[in-house]
């Protein structure tokens, strides 16, 4: 599986996952179906990202690194639009999540083979 | 009369034995090491300008059985063609009559050496995994070594395997049974000398059934009974099996199972190590490239064929191998769980 198409996938599963622990929490759990799919959404962009990113560089700590830093910012822009501003709630999962995406797309994503003229 | 120390008549024994280069390119620098056949000396190739290992018969082994081994010797390690096999530059006669061949300089130190130094039980397998490469191309191309150990693996400086030492190696052409490999091991080189006297004579040089050649404790145990005959590459199966239990517990082949030797080697690792040094010939890896294969499935954390696993130790090896992972959802969960349960949610 190409490293962009892994994280596709591994962004959005965990992107789904992320957004379904906000039922935990019950001040927003009449938002959960907003909150899923944006969630969900933020996972399929920070999983592009890092799958490109993946397929420039071919480094586990960098991947790591970029899954980190994508992670968080694309959760900051969350919890800066978020009511209540739960910033170290969003950023904190959401950067791991970036960091699990790196390290999937570094480890099991495939680059295809040069084509000989 | 005043009689010599025998430091004295070493140093001139050795002076007395020490080969005539003289009509050949090589210039001698010194002696590397010595072997029960020949010697290997630095020499200076001075037509290229650079560093070789020759060597040399040695000076009191003047049969011609022996002259026709060193340059089948030489023969067998030129049709090997491999990263893992010393190139042969050139094969000759001296001035004093004694075969030499030329051969790359090899720049390094011995497996049984390298290892005091390396700790890392990956390191040690990749080189092992490498010369099993070596010696299953050998096996491809008919030729069965005979005589592996750590001391004759050689470690570069660029951390480059080599195979050394092929002076009892036997050939075994593709498609001859091994009672036709074993009249086939003949000699082609010698100028001149390829009269069907001579090439009986090449035969009844070879080794014959009842001898044992190799290093006791990493030879086959057909290979310890002397049936050269039944040798064929399962014998250096066996030999490159003991070369990992030594890789695995720095120690020489015992009756003992590694994990008694050394507890921390694994179960899969002493699977195969036991699987390569069966008894029984059948009962090993098929080739050096099958032992090779389960090496760098040992390498990967992948299941080897030599060990089935449970289910526990199927999930261990695979939390093993992917610990950073672990690690990250791990601690995307401890993250999850504690602002569920936070005081200040």
């Amino acid at each position: 599986m190409s490293k962009p198409l892994i994280g596709i996938l591994v962004g959005a599963v965990l992107g789904a996952f992320d957004g379904l622990t906000a039922w935990f929490t019950p001040a927003v759990r009449d938002q959960l179906a907003g909150i899923v799919v944006s969630s969900t959404f933020k996972g399929i962009i920070a999983g592009i990202a890092i799958g490109f990113f993946a397929k420039k560089f071919h480094s586990l700590p960098l991947g790591l690194l970029f899954g980190l830093a994508i992670g968080a910012l694309l959760a900051y822009l969350t919890a800066r639009f978020a009511v209540g501003g739960y910033y170290f709630e969003i950023m904190l999962p959401g950067s791991l999540v970036g960091l699990i995406v790196g390290f999937a797309t570094q480890k099991y994503g495939r680059t295809p083979v040069a084509a000989h003229p | 009369m005043r009689s010599l120390s025998d430091q004295k008549l070493d140093r001139l024994r050795r002076i007395a034995t020490q080969p005539d280069f003289s009509g050949t390119k090589y210039r001698l620098i010194r002696e590397l090491g010595h072997g029960g056949m020949g010697t290997v000396y630095l020499a200076e190739d001075s037509d290229l300008n650079r560093e070789v290992a020759v060597k040399v018969l040695n000076a009191s082994a003047d049969e011609a059985a022996l002259s026709r081994r060193m340059v089948r010797e030489a023969q067998i390690i030129a049709r090997l063609e491999h990263p893992g096999i010393v190139p042969v530059h050139d094969v000759g006669v001296l001035a004093d009559g004694r075969v030499f061949y030329a051969m790359k300089l090899i720049r390094g130190e011995r497996l049984d050496k390298y290892i005091t130094n390396v700790a890392s039980l990956k390191d040690r397998l990749r080189k092992f995994q490498a010369a099993c490469d070596a010696v299953s191309f050998a096996h491809a191309h008919g030729v069965i070594h005979r005589d592996l150990k750590p001391q004759n693996i050689m470690i570069g400086t660029f951390g480059e395997v080599l195979v050394v030492d092929w002076g009892v190696a036997k050939i075994l052409p593709p498609g001859m049974t091994e009672q036709d490999a074993s009249e086939a091991e003949t000699l082609r080189l010698l100028p001149g000398r390829h009269s069907d006297e001579q090439q009986r004579q090449e035969h009844a040089d070879e080794t014959t059934h009842g001898t044992i050649i190799g290093t006791a404790k990493y030879m086959s145990p057909e290979q310890q009974r002397g049936e050269i005959d039944e040798l064929d590459q399962r014998s250096d199966v066996y030999s490159l099996g003991a070369i990992l239990y030594f890789l695995l517990t720095n120690r020489a082949p015992a009756a003992i199972r590694p994990r008694e030797v050394d507890a921390k080697v694994s179960k899969a690792a002493e699977a195969v190590c036991l699987k390569a040094m069966s008894v029984s010939s059948a009962d090993r890896y098929a080739s050096a490239a099958d032992l090779g294969a389960d090496v760098a499935r040992l390498l990967n954390d992948e299941p080897v064929s030599a060990y089935r696993e449970n289910w526990l130790e199927k999930v261990w090896r695979w939390l093993n191998k992917n610990r950073v992972l672990v690690l990250i959802v791990l601690a995307y969960l401890l993250v999850r769980i504690f602002f569920l349960f936070s005081p200040w949610r």
